[in-house]
């Protein structure tokens, strides 16, 4: 079976997911993922004619708790494990803009 | 289409709106919802990220959501999921925020509603529910610095199709859904607090020499207000016209771009692609089961809908008699209008109840930067005070006066001169307020004593003979006669005699004086 990943998609991803890797780890990465990718071609051996696709593991719907307070943490537990602060915030390198505007 | 530059340009414009929903918790955990809280003092480990947490998913805010569908005439589905859009940002703890991908809660609606004399019909392709981000704050040399209280707020998504077509009709479109959404009660929408935000697509159509052109589409993000919506989408029309003439740069798969508003520049500015930014990798959540909205809870949600702003504007508009151009003012606020209607179950005419709410208790809110409905004034006593008036106890002058007397008392009351009480009669406090007793210490009530407004005719006739005799010989001095002695009477007798009685008996009168001239 021909390989589905490529070197230029796994530079990609790594981009994405803001991971640094060498040359040779790339090399190596796109190696495997290929592998692993080929295994669940497994997959399409199975006859899925006429099912619906899974939407959760779990066949449980609605867990739903109600519109209740609850304690929050402190701003000082908070940021307790925040590499670097600034008066109550996380401080982070300067971004240009406003927000992610999601 | 309209003219620009000499062609023939069509703009298409489509809409994505957040609307942050108005529970009183977040959408995943227990932390309040709140503006303006100290930085990072409503959080916890599962607005944070931090590893092990599990979002649950609130009520609540399923329920606002749900609403706002149906207010949309959206479908509701039976069946909807959860899914991680993933991409880094400062503000996004997770590195991913939880939204609906490809099973919304809701989809193919329609909102409608009046522009320039006519009823625009907009599509909604779907509303789903999401999470806001926190907020990076830039006040700080060299760094950026994030608060993370705002993370995980409910978000509701609204999409249209592409159908508006003007900055004008845009605008009214999210005035409309702002209205919507408040009456809704489903989100308190302040715009300077970022409650609802809006994202215009936009994009032209141009003719030229029988071709269509159709110009890339620029997405313009992140305006909350709805002058910058106007100004962004009207920017934009005349720059892609521009931009089109020079260039003749045409829409492609692909060539979608991303511009902001410059508020003082008045302008889209052109913003830094995040280089792949939209290869999201949506998968579904595998910590959130799907949810199903059963016809029973979508049911119950529908009985308790208010009823929504523009069909109450045409019947505020029909049934209390106002000009279309009023009406907005009577129904925007949604407890306001629901005093209306409360007045008005007591009789008597709308009409002039309506003319109250829009002359001086409009004022008296103004004056106290709050709605009507915040006035403290009882639906009892408001209807009253109407009656009062259109039966001629009392006169227009004396009505708004005895309005002012109310406030005065309500305001007195408030700041500590009465006391609450339980009891199903009427509190001491409350007959202070009663428009009736107000009037009669002020001395307003006007005379329906028929002997008393007799004495005051008689006065007025006999100390004015030249006006009766020209009511009686000159048919064309007449009306200006009877107005003048009327005049005279309402004069006399400090305003307090009924002008309709007065005009009878002077009219009586001058019947008989000229009969016995006769």
């Amino acid at each position: 079976m021909a390989a589905v990943i490529d070197e230029e998609q796994v530079w990609h991803i790594a981009k994405l997911a803001r991971l640094n890797l060498s040359d040779d780890e790339v090399q190596l990465f796109a190696g495997q993922l290929a592998e692993i990718f080929a295994y669940f071609r497994i997959l399409d051996t199975v006859d899925t004619e006429g099912v619906e696709p899974l939407a959760h593991a779990l066949a449980v719907t609605n867990v739903l708790r109600e519109d209740e307070p609850a304690d929050s943490l402190c701003s000082e537990k908070a940021l307790a494990n925040a590499p670097q602060r600034e008066q109550g915030f996380f401080r982070v390198p300067k971004v240009l803009d406003q927000g992610s505007g999601t | 289409m309209i003219n620009i530059n000499g062609l023939a340009v069509e703009p298409i414009i489509g809409l994505e709106i957040h609307v942050q929903l108005a529970t009183r918790t977040k959408m995943w955990c227990g932390c309040k919802r709140a503006f303006g809280a100290e930085p990072n003092s409503r959080v916890c480990p599962v607005c944070l990220g931090l590893p092990g947490a599990l979002p649950v998913m609130n009520r609540r805010a399923v329920e606002l959501a749900v609403r706002t569908a149906l207010a949309l005439n959206c479908r509701t589905a039976g069946f909807t999921t959860w899914d991680r859009k993933s991409y880094y940002y400062p503000d996004l703890p997770k590195n991913y925020q939880i939204s609906q991908y490809d099973r919304p809660l809701s989809y193919g609606g329609v909102f409608e509603f009046p522009f320039a004399n006519r009823i625009s019909r907009v599509r909604i392709i779907r509303a789903h529910l999401e999470e806001d981000a926190g907020k990076n704050v830039h006040d700080f040399p060299g760094c950026s610095a994030v608060d993370l209280n705002r993370a995980g707020t409910p978000l509701l998504e609204i999409v249209s199709e592409p159908e508006l077509h003007s900055a004008d009709q845009t605008r009214e479109f999210a005035v409309q859904l702002h209205r919507l959404v408040r009456y809704l009660g489903v989100s308190e929408a302040n715009m300077q607090e970022g409650q609802m935000r809006f994202e215009p697509n936009i994009n032209l159509r141009i003719l030229k020499d029988g071709e269509i052109y159709t110009t890339p589409i620029v997405e313009v993000k992140n305006l909350n207000s709805f002058r910058a919506l106007h100004g962004a989408v009207a920017c934009e029309i005349t720059r892609q016209v521009e931009g089109w003439q020079e260039t003749g740069v045409v829409a492609t798969t692909g060539n979608k771009s991303n511009r902001g508003w410059d508020d003082e520049r008045e302008a889209t500015v052109a913003q830094r692609e995040k280089e792949e930014a939209h290869d999201y990798r949506y998968f579904p959540d595998p910590d959130l089961v799907p949810l199903e909205l059963d016809e029973a809870w979508v049911a119950e949600l529908k009985e308790h809908m208010p009823e929504l702003p523009i069909p109450r504007t045409e019947r505020f508009i029909s049934e209390y008699k106002v000009p279309a151009s009023d009406a907005p003012a009577l129904v925007d606020d949604r407890a306001t209008a629901d005093l209306l209607d409360q007045a008005a179950e007591f009789g008597g005419d709308k009409s002039t109840l309506a003319k109250h709410f829009l002359s001086f208790w409009a004022r008296h809110a103004n004056e106290r930067g709050t709605p009507i409905a915040d006035l403290g004034i009882s639906s009892k006593h408001l209807a009253e005070l109407a009656r009062l008036q259109c039966e001629g106890t009392i006169n227009a002058t004396a009505t708004a006066q005895v309005a002012d007397q109310m406030i005065a008392r309500v305001a007195h009351r408030f700041s500590g001169g009465g006391h609450e009480s339980s009891s199903e009669s009427e509190h001491p406090a409350e007959a202070k307020l009663s428009p009736r007793a107000i009037a009669e210490q002020l001395g307003v009530l006007q005379s329906r004593d028929e002997d008393q407004i007799a004495t005051w005719v008689e006065q007025a006739l006999a100390s004015n003979q030249k006006a009766v005799q020209d009511a009686i010989s000159n048919q064309k001095k007449l009306k200006a006669a009877r107005g003048f002695l009327t005049g005279q009477v309402m004069t006399i007798s400090g305003g307090q005699a009924d002008p309709k009685m007065v005009g009878a008996l002077i009219e009586e009168k001058l019947a008989e004086i000229g009969q016995s001239k006769v």
